[in-house]
């Protein structure tokens, strides 16, 4: 589980988040959304430490990691996988070199079992046989699966996805939200997702945090969401005109 | 204002690059990638151009020899000294300034841009370390190797125009080569090569690491990496002389 309390960050004068508490727990699919601007990518940051905060707490399982050492931060940074908006695999690395390399780099396995885990989880993503490839050779879809199995690789405790399906064509982001939730629940992952993507939210939004000119503004789930009359809300959701229609 | 700004960011970060290396076997793979990135790649342009200035050397000091006090052995001593105290070393790394800078610059900053150097930090490796130090390293083991290369090969450029053009024999040029031959000039070229290099590489790691932005930022980075570099080589060059030499 994963706890924000009373977060808040600010750039120069401009306060981007301002007391944010949201939990996110184990096993579930945790949405962040919100409009472009609203704060929804810095607190994904701030949550896994690419942004210090200016006051209150980040708990991993009750571990404060805002006010952790280098070396503990370290420590629980193998504990996390993270899904970048544009995959950020390494460019001049294989698929199998690019899942490969959190194991050389913190593992101890043998040659052999490296490569076993990398198969592993590329059969995970459906993927088997792109071992070779490089990335320049990937769809965007492929792209987004290789990170995910790149993200799981080291057995992660936490699983943070910024945008996954953005730039998708609507079957693969589908595709891409089903595996993250499948992934979730098979190996009790805390996963956070950060999305403006309405088809992720009523698929998978087990939790769900609205987030408004940096402020969470509503909790709920992908139930609850589609019912509820809070204003904002309800003007996010059924921005569109066929949402609108449908409901 | 704005320089101390950028030195003391310039310094934090090279405390960040100089740590211990996550893991060595993975740290000493990486330098042999840059050896042949590097320094094995550069060796092409290295070549050409050392002959080529080499002869050029060889041929303005035997045009402005025009006394017949003046043994034309002096020829080859001259483009020697030139060659060896000053050409190789800090022309070579003006060059070196130019391609591998601007290719670390950009390398990094390409990653930076694209998230890969976030990913590395959410893995819990120092990217700084891994991305910047095995290229410092590196540079400062194989651009000495480089500066013999080219040192060799314009020698042999100065007597290629000799022989060539007739201006002076053979066996003059190599008198010339062979007199008043102290080795302490090779060292203190070697020196000068190290510290050059070391500017290069983590000026060139810097502009990078700090790239915000896009393509047209990474473009930016990559010509301030070659600028700023050439003027630190350039001063530097002046320090070390004095410190040297005099």
């Amino acid at each position: 589980m994963i706890e924000a309390k009373k977060i808040n960050k600010s750039f120069g004068e401009h306060q981007v988040l301002k007391d944010v508490s949201v939990a996110f727990k184990q096993g579930k699919t945790n949405l962040i959304i919100g409009q472009s601007g609203s704060g929804k990518t810095v607190l994904m940051k701030c949550l896994v430490g690419l942004y210090g905060i200016d006051s209150g707490e980040i708990l991993y399982n009750g571990r404060d990691f805002s006010r952790m050492s280098f070396r503990q931060k370290k420590a629980i940074r193998q504990e996390i996988g993270m899904l970048f908006q544009g995959g950020a695999l390494f460019d001049y690395m294989t698929v199998e070199e690019n899942i490969m390399f959190p194991l050389v780099m913190f593992g101890d396995m043998t040659l052999q079992k490296r490569k076993d885990r990398v198969n592993f989880c590329l059969q995970r993503v459906n993927l088997e046989n792109a071992n070779k490839l490089m990335p320049s050779e990937l769809s965007g879809g492929m792209i987004k699966r290789v990170a995910i199995a790149r993200a799981i690789s080291l057995n992660p405790s936490y699983l943070f996805c910024d945008e996954p399906n953005s730039g998708l064509d609507p079957q693969t982001a589908n595709l891409i939200d089903n595996l993250i939730s499948e992934i979730t629940k098979e190996f009790q992952i805390t996963t956070v997702i950060n999305t403006h993507d309405m088809n992720s939210v009523v698929e998978i939004g087990d939790n769900i945090a609205f987030i408004y000119k940096g402020e969470l503004w509503w909790e709920g789930n992908k139930n609850t969401i589609l019912k509820t009359e809070n204003p904002e809300i309800n003007e996010f959701v059924f921005a569109s005109e066929l949402t609108r229609k449908l409901k | 204002m704005n320089f101390f700004s950028e030195l003391g960011k310039y310094l934090l970060l090279m405390k960040e690059v100089f740590t211990k290396p996550d893991k060595a076997r993975v740290f000493f793979r990486q330098i042999f990638i840059e050896f042949q990135n590097l320094g094995i790649d550069s060796l092409g342009i290295v070549i050409i151009i050392s002959v080529f200035v080499g002869a050029v050397v060889a041929i303005q000091t035997a045009y402005n020899i025009d006394s017949p006090l003046i043994p034309l052995s002096m020829v080859g001593f001259t483009t020697r000294q030139s060659i060896i105290l000053e050409f190789s070393p800090t022309m070579i790394s003006l060059v070196l300034a130019g391609k591998v800078g601007s290719r670390i610059a950009s390398e990094i900053g390409t990653m930076r841009v694209t998230e890969q150097i976030d990913a590395l930090e959410i893995m819990g490796i120092n990217p700084a370390n891994y991305l910047i130090q095995p290229k410092v390293v590196a540079a400062v083991i194989i651009n000495p190797v480089l500066i013999i290369f080219s040192m060799a090969f314009a020698l042999f450029g100065g007597w290629l125009a000799c022989v060539i053009t007739g201006m002076v024999t053979s066996t003059d040029y190599i008198t010339g080569l062979q007199g008043w031959f102290d080795g302490y000039t090779v060292f203190y070229a070697l020196i000068k090569t190290s510290v050059f290099a070391f500017i290069i590489t983590s000026v060139a790691g810097y502009q990078g690491y700090q790239t915000r932005g896009g393509a047209l930022e990474v473009g930016t980075a990559s010509t301030k990496a070659v600028v700023h570099s050439c003027i630190l080589i350039i001063i530097f060059n002046l320090i070390l002389t004095q410190l040297l030499l005099v």
